[in-house]
């Protein structure tokens, strides 16, 4: 049987790279990207599940990082901020994101980032509720969130616009 | 903010996950999905020894057909396979749509079908949704395997039929049949609800037919699932559709009384989303045309 332990050693692949560490168990997958990665772009927020300013991708889907444990990862693979942004500049959406001013103090806007673009790889076309709903999970105490909307609205339609010119 | 220490384990076979959970005195808890469990511990209302996480044993997670329509569900299927599973939404609707009103969905590609259950929350949409279609758990132990009923499970807040040492590990739902309705009020989107009623009804389609089956069941608005037997009782015995509103009117419960609503309110809110639901239920079951 296995024991439990309350230091384990796990492997994981974090924006394409294999890392290999000792945690503690209780250590949040939040807690492990920030201060033992130093990939400080995944912000803490309210550490219960509810502003949801550490959204992350596991397996390619979104999830909470203060809900779960870096131990739980082992075996798996994580995508953050800094994965989803290109090496030089900036991704489209995080350009319409600056460009419509979709944020202000730009604490919630790393989870904001992660769940559109989770929204548009699935849906390059969403509908303005659709783009809500996708948000609904993610809390922004600034904007108003108007803005975030528009900002979803014109990386979709510059993408549609850029396939058109292509094709 | 931060969970106090505890030792984890990840078995790999049930058996040893259920072995974990007997040996010796330590307070153990069970990590499915982890989005009620892990704000307890972070919040520090729970300060078990030791985590043991059933994501490391294989087969928990399937969504399979049984012969007699209806169909078995593993503890480990997420929220997000419920809503989409394509076996669900032909089976069970009531339980995808149920899924559907859960948190956001960050939160659904976490969350499971059994942690919601085991931690019975008097507000969750699944545990109501269960009672309501007479679902059956199976719990393991050391000793076996057992069965209850959906109605007994629920024990109270945040109270099982669960042993210390017995895990959830499947679902076992009864062919749903055509009649359902589901509704909730919420103050915002993928909160818990302040209330919200359920009804899942069978008859002969017809304009002037009674239900032979009538399941009406809230949830906020009690210590666990509510199940308005008085209502059930006039939709089993009357013309179904003439019966709604009588059927609406014998829907008692004791809510909580909090900040969000005061128990008046959610009294209120049982009786009129039960007649919603019934209308719904009727409605998608053939006996009553659409208005």
């Amino acid at each position: 049987m296995i024991e439990p332990a309350e230091r384990l050693a796990i492997r994981f692949t974090v924006n394409g790279r294999e890392v290999a560490r000792e945690v503690t168990a209780r250590r949040s997958l939040a807690d492990f990207l920030r201060e033992d990665l130093m990939l400080t772009g995944t912000h803490v927020g309210c550490e219960h599940g509810v502003c949801g300013a550490c959204t992350v991708l596991v397996e390619g889907r979104s999830a909470r990082s203060c809900l779960l444990f870096a131990v739980q990862l082992d075996g798996a693979t994580v995508t953050t901020i800094e994965g989803l942004t290109p090496p030089e500049g900036l991704s489209p959406l995080q350009q319409a994101f600056c460009h419509t001013h979709a944020m202000q103090c730009g604490f919630c806007t790393p989870g904001m980032i992660v769940v559109t673009t989770e929204l548009l790889e699935k849906n390059p076309a969403p509908t303005t509720d659709e783009i809500r709903e996708s948000l609904a999970g993610q809390l922004c105490m600034c904007t108003g969130y108007v803005n975030i909307v528009r900002a979803v609205e014109q990386a979709a339609a510059t993408a549609r616009n850029a396939t058109g010119e292509a094709a | 903010m931060k969970p106090a220490p505890f030792r984890y384990a990840r078995p790999h076979t049930l058996a040893d996950a259920v072995e974990l959970l007997s040996a010796g005195d330590t307070d153990v808890k069970i990590l499915a999905g982890g989005q009620s469990l892990v704000p307890m511990l972070n919040l520090r209302l729970l300060r078990p020894a030791v985590v043991v996480d059933l994501n490391g044993v294989p087969g928990l997670d399937r969504i399979a057909p049984d012969p007699a329509g209806g169909l078995t569900i593993g503890a480990l299927v997420r929220h997000a396979e419920l809503m989409a599973a394509p076996l669900v939404v032909e089976r069970a609707p009531l339980l995808a749509e149920a899924a559907r009103h859960i948190g956001h969905p960050a939160i659904r590609h976490r969350g499971t079908l059994g942690g919601s259950l085991a931690h019975a929350d008097p507000a969750a949409e699944l545990p109501a949704a269960l009672v309501a279609l007479d679902a059956r758990f199976v719990l393991q132990g050391r000793k076996g395997t057992r069965t209850v009923l959906a109605t007994e499970f629920f024990q109270g807040l945040l109270t099982t039929a669960l042993g210390p040492d017995e895990i959830l590990v499947e679902v076992q739902v009864p062919r749903q049949g055509p009649g359902w309705g589901f509704a909730e009020v919420v103050r915002r989107s993928g909160d818990f609800a302040l209330a919200g009623v359920i009804a899942v009804v069978r008859g002969k389609p017809g304009p002037a037919v009674r239900c032979d089956f009538a399941r009406l069941v809230g949830f906020g608005v009690g210590d666990r699932p509510v199940r308005f037997r008085a209502a059930e009782d006039i939709l089993t015995s009357e013309h179904a559709e003439l019966s709604i509103a009588r059927a609406a009117a014998a829907v008692t419960c004791d809510p909580p009384d909090d900040v969000h609503a005061s128990a008046d309110y959610r009294r209120h809110l049982a009786r009129v989303l039960a007649e919603d639901v019934l209308g719904q239920a009727l409605e998608r079951s053939g006996a009553r045309r659409r208005p």
